[in-house]
């Protein structure tokens, strides 16, 4: 099962616009994704789940994404780069 | 199903309780109106419901996003790509798989309807999102909240009904009628108001009356108990409205119905009749109205003129003033009406909680401490001139008066009498007919005035007391707060001398003197308003023969000897109770 794992870089760390981006990607493949911070898992195709995760996903956390099923790399690709990318943000 | 015990009984059906406004019952199905707070009816459905609850639910979230989709890229050309993308995170919630699960289990498992559902699952993730560390997070919880809106809108949106095309008769329930819904009703088709807040003699209650319907406010919750659709009774004796009665509640009420119209049956008989005293006495008895066509009410119920013109209605929900000619046509159509009988108009009463394009503008801690009434007239002076010339043009048609709201020291009438004397001075230049004997009166509906009459029974040829707000400023009440607005009594000792003060004070200087308050409709105070001898009554069209037959059934002596007794009283419950019971003495079949 492929997995990546990315440090949170940008200064705002999740909130509800970098979720949204993250989600829109990964409701692309039809893989399963689920995120990790710290202790807490979420589904990467809810935003709502993700949300949960704002809490600890901060700059200079720790996230582990796994992606299960067709499309897992190329969606771990694409979510690690949007990661690095900041979010778009800084 | 999430009902207050209390508010529930046994056989199904729901009662709720709110303070009855304005008298009679109606049975109809209801239609709720929006206000900026979109109607959740926290009702639950029956299990067969659910496939139906399900797909509206889909329905709107399919609805919303195609809203959303077009919004982002309305604002992404217009604007640029970054602001569009501030759409993705409302898209992206849509379409969420864990909002559409919880959604879908509150329907399924607890049979909420889709809006409730929607409601509850979308503000407790904005609750959950707020209690987040991350400060961005809070600022983003609006999406949230914007993405509930909008299905809400879309949900309700099927059901919801334009008030300009009803077809058959309802029963509106609001959260608060604001005057412009009101202007904008089809009043052929409503049968009864029913509301979440306001009090006696807050504005649904005042237009009920005056429209002869039934009416129940300060409800609290009515407009989230029912749904459009949902059979509702209306009890405006008893300030009790039943949502989806059975069949025995139907019929009970169905009687009920009948009995009341019989009542006014035979009110009707006194329509032609004066309005006069046992040993002789004779009152005046006019109308209060909001529209031209309102008169036709008071006629049709005996008025022998109005007494209250309430204008600021030409004003409200339009985009620009009304010109001259608007105000000429309204007034002229009243005075045609009125066929001879006289008509007193109050200049506009706007601001506190009556708002135009202009008023809105301001922002106030204390509305009804601020910018209203004469003072926007006096600060709007074109407007003011415009009205005042309407309304001198309207006075060679028919006996025709002019009154200043809110007066609250001579400087204000003698400006306002000033602006008036210019325009008069404008239309005999220009040649313009007008009554140059016209009337001149204030309102006395603050302390001030009523302690100044005096001074002011002077500089003017007649009095009208607005009850309304001489309690609400004597006793420093907001009347349309649900928490206070049982403070709010003209039965107070203290707004009681001060209409004996203004009365007396109005004999001595030989000017008439009115009450066009609410008071005045009231029939357990007419006894009292005769007694102290007041000459003029204007009231709602709905009262105004209970206040004939009261008059009718009394004699000056004893409203006098009313006085006295009432006079002797510190407080007023003891007032009221004592009112009551004698007006239920006088007549018992009027208050049951």
């Amino acid at each position: 099962m492929p997995i990546c794992e990315v440090e949170i870089t940008n200064r705002q760390g999740l909130h509800m616009r970098p979720a949204a981006d993250f989600v829109k990607i990964a409701n692309r493949f039809p893989c399963r994704v689920t995120v990790s911070v710290a202790d807490k898992t979420a589904n990467g195709k809810s935003i709502v789940d993700m949300l949960e995760l704002a809490g600890e996903a901060l700059q200079g956390a720790n996230m582990r994404i796994e992606a299960e099923g067709r499309g897992a790399k190329e969606c771990l690709e694409a979510l690690g780069e949007l990661i690095r990318r900041k979010f778009n943000e800084d | 199903m999430r009902i207050d015990a209390d508010a529930r009984q046994s056989n199904g059906m729901e009662i709720h309780k709110g303070i009855a406004v304005s008298p009679g019952l109606a049975i109809a199905p209801a239609i709720v109106l929006d206000s900026e707070q979109f109607r959740i009816p926290r009702r639950s459905i029956e299990p067969e419901e659910v496939g139906a609850e399900l797909a509206r639910f889909t329905q709107a979230v399919e609805r919303a996003k195609e809203e959303v989709r077009d919004l982002r890229a309305r604002v992404a050309r217009d604007i640029g790509e970054k602001l569009g993308a501030i759409f993705d995170v409302q898209d992206v919630l849509l379409t969420d798989d864990r909002l559409t699960e919880e959604v879908h289990e509150l329907v399924e498992r607890e049979h909420y309807t889709a809006e409730y559902a929607v409601s509850t699952v979308l503000r407790g993730y904005a609750k959950k999102f707020l209690k987040l560390p991350n400060r961005y997070m809070a600022e983003r919880v609006a999406d949230v909240y914007d993405v509930e809106k909008r299905l809400l809108r879309n949900l309700i949106g099927a059901k919801r009904e334009t008030l300009g095309r009803l077809t058959e008769p309802v029963i509106v329930l609001a959260h608060n009628l604001t005057p412009s819904q009101t202007a904008s009703l089809d009043r052929s088709k409503i049968l009864a108001f029913a509301t979440d807040i306001g009090g006696r003699t807050s504005h649904t209650a005042i237009v009920a009356r005056a429209m002869g319907i039934p009416a129940v406010v300060g409800l609290q919750t009515i407009t989230a108990d029912a749904s459009g659709g949902d059979t509702v009774v209306v009890d405006g004796n008893r300030g009790l409205v039943i949502v989806n009665p059975d069949k025995d509640g139907i019929r009970r009420y169905r009687e009920a119905e009948q009995r009341f119209h019989r009542m006014e049956e035979s009110l009707r008989d006194l329509r032609d009749l004066p309005a006069v005293t046992q040993d002789g006495h004779e009152m005046l008895l006019w109308g209060n109205i909001e529209f031209p066509h309102d008169v036709e009410a008071c006629l049709a119920r005996g008025a022998s003129g109005i007494g209250l013109y309430r204008t600021e209605f030409l004003y409200l929900d339009r985009e620009e003033d009304p010109s001259e000619e608007d105000h000429f046509q309204a007034y002229a159509e009243a005075i045609e009406a009125l066929d001879g009988r006289p008509i007193t108009i109050r200049t506009c009463d706007l601001g506190a909680d009556k708002f135009t394009h202009l008023s809105g503008d301001y922002d106030e801690r204390n509305p009804f401490l601020g910018f209203r009434s004469i003072r926007f007239s006096l600060q709007h002076i074109e407007l003011f001139k415009t009205q005042l010339r309407a309304i001198l043009r309207a006075s060679a048609l028919g006996p025709t008066r002019v009154m200043f709201p809110l007066v609250t020291n001579l400087k204000e009438l003698r400006q306002a009498k000033m602006i008036l004397r210019d325009v008069r001075e404008d239309l005999e230049e220009e040649g313009v007919p007008f009554d140059e004997r016209m009337e001149v009166g204030i309102m006395i509906e603050v302390p001030s005035a009523a302690i100044m009459a005096r001074n002011f029974a002077r500089e003017c040829d007649f009095f009208s007391i607005g009850t309304n707000d001489l309690v609400q400023y004597t006793l420093a009440v907001d009347r349309s707060n649900t928490r206070v607005a049982d403070l709010f009594t003209a039965g107070h000792p203290a707004v009681l001398r001060l209409i004996q003060e203004v009365v007396k004070t109005a004999h001595e200087a030989g000017i008439e003197v009115a009450v066009c308050g609410e008071m005045a409709g009231e029939p357990i105070y007419t006894l009292l308003l005769v007694g102290l001898g007041v000459h003029v009554l204007s009231v709602s069209p709905a009262t105004l023969l209970e206040v004939k037959k009261v008059i009718r059934s009394t004699t000056l002596a004893q409203a006098r000897q009313v006085v006295e007794r009432v006079f002797q009283f510190d407080s007023d419950r003891e007032v009221d109770a004592y009112l009551s019971e004698l007006a239920r003495r006088l007549l018992p079949e009027m208050f049951l």
